[in-house]
């Protein structure tokens, strides 16, 4: 219920700021006032501002290029049953519901969405989606947190960069520190050193991510995970690209506490920063300090199937302040999109869909390390992206692609300034053998000129 | 309502059994008929050191999630492990079965900080 201000709340507020009025509150210094109207053209018809939007679309050229990014965000297939259901009303003008109960169908989605999700992950418990990976990740380290009482957080390099920046920016907020882990030569997280950096129990979780940034698969070995159980220290599982979820090994089976990540691969288009989602999921264990909404499924008085918003105790609209989480909301409608998407795919779908990233994947890296000078930069293996060396530093080569309408991938000297002949490039199964030798051709063009200069 | 002779009682509900310098703590009888079915209790981690009536942990009803302040200070020695299975052990024996844990008290001199049963009687006779 909205329920506004009465005359006396409102002279008591200004008596207490010292206002007379609320025009004199929020009034506008003369010296920044707009004094004459400002010089926007008139009105048009619908069609004309219809012709002239088209215009303005017709500037974007992005569909002239061929394009070997990832690095976070996957373009791959969206088959049109997402549109036709997603795209449903009953879907897109639902919120969260306030009233969960009333709207079943919506809860059953989300429902579906979490049992895939612990499915994908091997855990036992998902929450109905968060923001992205990155935030996914930030909720994890919390959760870790909370549940040890420690402070620190061990993350390795090769945890995406992105999602690193937002863990420090939430754990700055809540006097938490943040240690790096090496990567070693081939490309996997260095764990040599790890059990002695836990000896002394001061990390809450160990944060490893598979495939990581540079798309080596790198689960932590055995031996590490023992370490990290036998110091009572949590270890987070993240992934960027979901779709490798359905190649490799579950991140339960390798032993993380909390598996976290992206699943913008599901169905969902690779916009101009988003929106994607996030995923999370854990044990049993730590089922109570998951932050967000979790949907459960019960049957009510007459024995049907029912879905309902559960253990809402712990959420932030009950507890306040005291909360572990400031979540009350999920990202439904990215979620629901992935959930139709896993629905159409199947498991045998889902299964060859990422067996086409894998073997596309390693097509491009046959090609382009077969280039004089360009190499592979990790022996590791890889899922649907990798890191070559080229002569003449990344910038450069993927400048003079960019001159030939090929986006090359990504220069990891943003990030690693070891790497900054490094590109990743990434393969999914929308990538062709006819692009993988364009790509091939351009860079034997490009790297040539680079020797010549 | 009368409570349980020998015991010691804070404001927020809880009680406190002293043996020596350990004590064993809980919620009352009347703490557990307000907040009604009892579906979780997060206590505290062995070894934690406890300052008293810092809130330690919580009590999760049908109701509503509440916080645990401590009665007294001090290092947990055991917790109830029952409770995990269990945790309607609570309304059922809030004075026996349904203890919360156990702390090596920092300082017997914050017992005074306590009500007696005959105090804590008149507090929430006023409730």
């Amino acid at each position: 219920m909205y329920t506004p201000h009465t005359e006396q709340d409102v002279a008591a507020m200004l008596a207490a700021v010292g206002a007379a009025s609320l025009e004199e509150l929020v009034r506008v210094p003369d010296e920044v006032a707009l004094r004459a109207a400002p010089d926007v053209p008139p009105h048009h018809a619908e069609i004309d501002i219809a012709a002239r939007f088209a215009g303005f679309a017709d500037r974007t050229h992005a569909g002239e290029y061929l394009a070997f990014l990832g690095a976070g965000a996957y373009r791959h297939y969206i088959p049109p049953v997402i549109a036709a259901l997603a795209m449903r009303g009953e879907f897109l003008t639902s919120y969260t519901p306030y009233q969960a109960e009333v709207s079943q169908g919506y809860l059953q989605t989300i429902y579906e969405w979490q049992t895939y999700v612990a499915l994908l992950t091997g855990l036992d418990v998902a929450n109905a989606s968060v923001y992205d990976g990155a935030t996914a990740l930030a909720e994890a380290a919390i959760m870790a947190i909370n549940a040890t009482g420690r402070r620190s957080l061990l993350v390795s390099r090769a945890v995406h960069p992105s999602y690193r920046r937002v863990l420090c920016t939430y754990a700055a907020g809540i006097g938490a520190a943040v240690d790096e882990l090496p990567y070693a030569p081939d490309g996997t997280t260095d764990g040599t050193r790890l059990a002695a950096a836990l000896a002394d129990e001061r990390y809450a979780a160990v944060v490893i991510q598979s495939p990581n940034f540079f798309g080596t698969i790198d689960p932590l070995a055995p031996a590490h995970a023992a370490a990290v159980k036998a110091t009572k220290t949590l270890l987070i599982g993240v992934t960027a690209e979901a779709l490798a979820l359905a190649a490799l090994a579950t991140p339960a089976s390798w032993g993380v506490d909390i598996a976290v990540g992206e699943a913008q691969s599901f169905g969902n288009a690779v916009a101009y920063g988003g929106p994607h989602v996030g995923f999370i999921a854990t044990t049993e264990t730590h089922l109570r300090r998951i932050p967000g909404r979790l949907v459960g499924r019960t049957v009510d008085r007459a024995g049907r199937t029912a879905y309902v918003l559960t253990l809402q105790a712990r959420e932030q609209h009950i507890r306040r302040e005291r909360a572990s989480s400031n979540i009350c909301t999920n990202q439904a409608h990215c979620a629901l999109v992935a959930t139709i998407y896993l629905a159409a795919m199947g498991k045998t779908g889902l299964r060859d869909c990422a067996a086409h990233n894998v073997a596309r994947a390693a097509a491009l890296r046959a090609r382009v390390t077969a280039v004089a000078g360009v190499s592979a930069a990790f022996v590791a293996p890889a899922f649907n992206e990798f890191v070559v060396r080229v002569p003449g530093g990344a910038g450069a080569v993927l400048a003079a692609l960019r001159k030939k309408k090929i986006l090359g991938g990504v220069d990891l000297g943003r990030w690693y300034p070891e790497l900054a002949d490094g590109i990743l490039m990434t393969a999914t199964e929308l990538t062709t053998a006819a692009d993988i030798e364009q790509l091939g051709t351009a860079l034997e063009e490009v790297v040539r000129d680079v020797a010549r200069v | 309502m009368s409570q349980p002779a020998g015991l010691l009682f804070s404001k927020d509900h809880e009680w406190v059994k002293v043996d020596g310098d350990v004590a064993l703590v809980g919620i009352t009888d009347y703490a557990q008929q307000s907040l009604g079915d009892i579906v979780y209790v997060e206590l505290p981690r062995l070894g934690a050191s406890l300052q008293q009536f810092a809130s330690i942990g919580v009590v999760e009803s049908v109701k509503a999630v509440s916080d645990i302040f401590t009665p007294v200070g001090g290092e947990v020695l055991e917790v109830n492990a029952e409770l995990e299975a269990d945790p309607a052990l609570v309304n059922r024996e809030p004075f026996d079965g349904g203890w919360f844990y156990k702390v090596k008290l920092a300082d017997v001199g914050e017992l005074a900080n306590l009500l007696s049963p005959d105090a804590y009687d008149r507090l929430i006779a006023e409730a």
